[in-house]
């Protein structure tokens, strides 16, 4: 090889590499391991941590604990779809291209919206890039963000929008758990460009959706709703309440938790403001021979193509986590979703009854919810959580760390796959029973 | 050949699932949820669990991955993708792992995010890594932001602009204005490097930073980097390495030797994590100290013998994920990393560029090489010859699609007319590239003298299924059709 280059050695094709800018030997990195070796490190530290396998998990708070039916890995992990790259050639790329136009048109019609992207990194840098594009979209530039939204995905809004020409002006939350109205009402004027929510929200708590988005309409701001994708198998899907935006974790659509990454953000929009959507778009086109065909299309909203000018400069997005999703939401289906969210639905009230009833539980919020709830717990929620653990139980998130005057609340998630007998085990082992522990 | 789209499979009736009965006591729904909030029709499919894996085994077929062939894009490094960094990938303590479910109940991920953040600091030279980001644009925002934070943090406001090269990535630009920065494109000189002039021209009080990928889009080191980085450091600005093509200098140069301030990496190209169609990918951002104080939170710290998620940074940009980063990808990288050590760490750069320069060698009899005879991972070819006769690089690229190769990326650096780039990675054996330059120079020839063979292409191959000929990609943007209606 060397020969055909012309080089007498590999070193001479570094020869640019200035000699002051040169690595003297070897870097200091651990030497190298075979790969049983390596593979027992790893089984090692994956030991180390909490699973799910493992432990019963009453801990949602962004992530959940939902089945994963055994054709979305068996079909995600075919070779083709985990070593490809984009599919910018899209005659080498059919499948995946279709597979992206059915993830686009699922997402439509769990949302009721009129056009979605391919994805987006997760649901907290969707919800950020939803709001630079109603900024974009109404040049207006205040945006309402309540504090009843994740309170991470606040983070991750306010971190992306710091260093643009807007505001963020944060809205509280009512004593009910939903976003305090009046002071909604109080910050509404024409400069506002969005008004965000999540519904359910951050506690559980369902919000009134169509209200919020009314509100922010009657000054012409946007209405955008972050979701919950399950929960929409039952609940009113934000295209016919009203919403103009809509974002998603879709984590729960097929994904395994992980650590909490790689997740995925959905998004899907109204017609009118496809030109300000960012992110990867296929679209239905015809080739040559006037066969139905897709590809990659809008692309002049990009990053490859309008640089400095383009909508995001998101590349790189979540495809194969929106693939699992397709394949997830295939497999539910139209009943198979709907089930899922009834059993979350069922589950999550009869704990909610059984927590308070037997355990000394008492509720702070007394708005509806679906599948997660707030209850002030008889104990510090750090030695109830020890003691669940010691049970083989994961606990709920102690809210009283998030914020000071939420101490003493437990923020928990019932999901299908927990059993009754589960959830009696929980309450009994939080009642103090220790023959159930 | 064609598959039907999953909603058209669809029947009344049919099944993919099985769920358990309720048992818990059931409460009528409308007693749960106020009457308004109760959704009517939920329009999805429904097929049964055949019909859902024939119809996605069928699509996987019409797809082309690294596992079945070259796929020599460039700038996206598609090299191999080894099968133990899913087996680590897919162990149960860190596939099911909650991220809320406590730092002394994480130790093995937290420990493994902190063993990748110093091998990654160690392979940049620089003091602190944050691995949230979780792609390549991402991690460059959070590096703007850095940026951005550290001049205000000095009351330097005025610095409202970014420079970027003529040859930069799409995402550079695009990173900097979504930070507010005006962008100033910094043309480059004739040997394809940044022209050192114009970067003392445009550099004043103003310029918050440069943006520079080294090697550049080009595949060519810049071999002024330490001037570069001087200029930019003594005009008051930072230098931000865009490390997209970190193949070719591991373990031979690093980029906080070179003067970069900070920069990042994308570990689904350098790091073999696979792409997955397009993501998820993951990103890392290495810093210098001046610069740490401003990572993201939270941060992976080791405190007394054990790791823990810091969230105590006051001056920490905020945060960029919803938890911290994509962990599967972050465990493949670090998988990937111990099988290589340190010695198979710089084999990895030094066969990268060997196998380019060797490809290189082969293909300048036939391809225009506008910038000389020596790359590093990747070079850029240009069809200019063969356009002129008719046959552009879109053509020779769907040709290529018939002698079962993935096409090389097309029309990038956009100051190369006809750019083909073209990076083969260390993966590949000498009989590929062989193969490859053999179906180049077929190409070539057939541009000469039978150029309606490349116009037609692409052309069913054994390899994959090609269910189409070329699409019309022209019609898609104009008539936009983005999702499937029932009434079609």
């Amino acid at each position: 090889m060397l020969h055909r280059i012309g080089a007498s050695s590999v070193e001479e094709l570094f020869a640019e590499v200035p000699p002051e800018g040169r690595v003297q030997g070897l870097l200091r990195l651990p030497p190298a391991l075979s790969e049983p070796e390596l593979l027992a490190h790893l089984g090692d530290l994956a030991a180390r941590t909490t699973g799910t396998a493992e432990y019963c998990c009453f801990l949602g708070a962004g992530v959940y604990d939902h089945y994963i039916p055994a054709v979305v890995p068996a079909l995600v992990g075919r070779t083709e779809f985990l070593t490809a790259y984009t599919p910018y050639q899209a005659e080498i790329s059919q499948g995946l291209l279709q597979s992206i136009y059915e993830y686009q048109t699922l997402v439509c019609q769990l949302t009721g919206m009129d056009a979605a992207n391919a994805s987006m990194y997760d649901g907290a840098t969707a919800l950020a890039e939803a709001a630079i594009m109603a900024g974009a979209a109404t040049r207006r530039n205040r945006f309402l963000l309540p504090r009843t939204i994740h309170p991470y995905f606040q983070h991750v809004v306010a971190t992306y929008l710091a260093p643009l020409p807007y505001e963020l002006v944060q809205i509280p939350q009512a004593s009910d758990g939903g976003v305090d109205r009046e002071a909604l009402e109080r910050e509404l004027d024409e400069r506002v460009a969005a008004v965000l929510f999540q519904h359910p929200n951050f506690y559980g708590c369902l919000e009134d959706a169509r209200e919020l988005c009314d509100a922010a309409h009657r000054v012409g701001a946007l209405a955008i709703a972050a979701v919950d994708p399950i929960s929409l198998g039952l609940l009113t899907p934000p295209g016919e309440y009203g919403a103009d935006i809509v974002v998603a974790e879709g984590q729960s659509l097929g994904n395994s938790l992980s650590f909490g990454g790689p997740l995925l953000g959905l998004m899907a929009c109204r017609s009118r403001l496809l030109r300000n959507l960012p992110g990867r778009l296929v679209g239905a086109t015809t080739d040559r021979d006037g066969r139905v065909s897709f590809c990659l299309t809008l692309q002049a909203r990009e990053q490859h193509i309008r640089r400095e000018k383009a909508s995001s400069n998101i590349c790189t997005n979540q495809a194969l986590n929106a693939l699992a999703a397709t394949v997830y939401l295939c497999t539910l289906g139209k009943q198979g979703l709907r089930r899922v969210a009834e059993l979350c639905l069922q589950k999550a009230h009869y704990a909610h009854s059984r927590l308070q009833a037997d355990a000394g539980f008492t509720p702070i919020f007394s708005r509806p919810f679906f599948k997660e709830f707030a209850l002030k717990a008889p104990e510090p929620v750090a030695s109830l959580n020890e003691r669940l653990r010691a049970a083989g139980i994961l606990g709920g998130l102690d809210l009283g760390r998030l914020s000071p005057e939420l101490e003493g609340a437990t923020l928990l998630c019932v999901t299908e796959r927990r059993t009754r007998e589960q959830i009696d085990t929980m309450v009994a082992v939080a009642a103090g029973d220790t023959e159930r522990s | 050949m064609s598959e039907p789209l999953i909603f058209e499979l669809s029947r009344p009736g049919r099944v993919a699932f099985s769920l358990p009965e309720c048992d818990v006591p059931e409460r009528p729904v409308e007693e749960l949820i106020p009457a308004g909030q109760i959704r009517g029709d939920l329009p999805l499919p429904e097929v049964s669990e055949p019909q859902v894996v024939r119809h996605f085994t069928r699509l996987s077929r019409m797809n082309y991955g690294v596992d079945m062939g070259f796929y020599p894009l460039g700038s996206c490094t598609m090299k191999y993708n080894p099968r133990v960094n899913e087996a680590a990938a897919a162990l149960p303590g860190f596939a099911t792992a909650h991220p809320l479910a406590g730092e002394e109940h994480s130790q093995g991920a937290l420990q493994l995010l902190y063993e990748l953040q110093e091998m990654l600091a160690e392979i940049a030279g620089m003091d602190a890594v944050t691995l949230q980001p979780v792609a390549g644009a991402q991690g460059e925002l959070t590096g703007l932001l850095m940026i951005r934070a550290y001049h205000l943090e000095r009351g330097d406001t005025a610095r409202t602009r970014i420079l970027v090269p003529d040859s930069s990535h799409g995402t550079n630009p695009a990173t900097a204005a979504r930070c507010g920065y005006t962008i100033t494109s910094v043309p480059s000189n004739d040997r394809g490097r940044v022209d050192l002039e114009q970067l003392r021209a445009a550099m004043d009080s103003q310029v918050a930073a440069l943006m520079l990928t080294n090697p550049n889009t080009l595949g060519l080191f810049e071999d002024e980097v330490l001037e570069v980085t001087r200029i930019v450091h003594e005009g008051g600005g930072l230098v931000y390495m865009d490390g997209a093509n970190m193949n070719a200098i591991l373990g031979i140069a690093r980029p906080g030797d070179l003067g970069f301030d900070v920069m990042h990496f994308n570990l689904h190209k350098t790091f073999s994590t696979p792409h997955g169609g397009g993501g998820p990918g993951a990103a890392a951002v290495a810093a210098k100290a001046h610069l740490e104080p401003y990572l993201p939170v939270p941060r992976v710290v080791r405190r007394e013998g054990a790791y823990a998620l810091s969230e105590e940074h006051p001056r920490s940009i905020g945060r960029m994920h919803t938890f911290y980063g994509n962990f599967a990808n972050l465990v493949r990288a670090y998988t990937y990393l111990r099988t290589l050590g340190p010695e198979g760490l710089r084999l990895v750069a030094e066969n990268a560029v060997l196998n380019a320069n060797y490809l290189l060698a082969l293909l300048k009899e036939d391809y225009e090489v506008p910038y000389g005879d020596r790359c590093m991972h990747e070079f850029v070819a240009s069809a200019q010859q063969q356009a002129e006769k008719g046959v552009r690089a879109l053509d020779i690229a769907k040709r290529l699609i018939d002698h079962g190769f993935h096409p090389p990326t097309m029309y990038f650096p956009l100051i190369v007319r006809e750019a083909l780039m073209i990076e083969p990675t260390e993966t590949e054996s000498i009989e590929t590239l062989d193969a490859f330059a053999e179906a180049m120079r077929e190409i070539a020839r057939e541009a000469r003298e039978q150029p309606e063979v490349v116009h037609d292409a692409p052309h069913p191959t054994p390899l994959v299924t090609v269910p189409v000929s070329r699409v019309d990609e022209v019609a898609a943007a104009r008539h936009p059709n983005l999702r499937w209606t029932a009434d079609e």
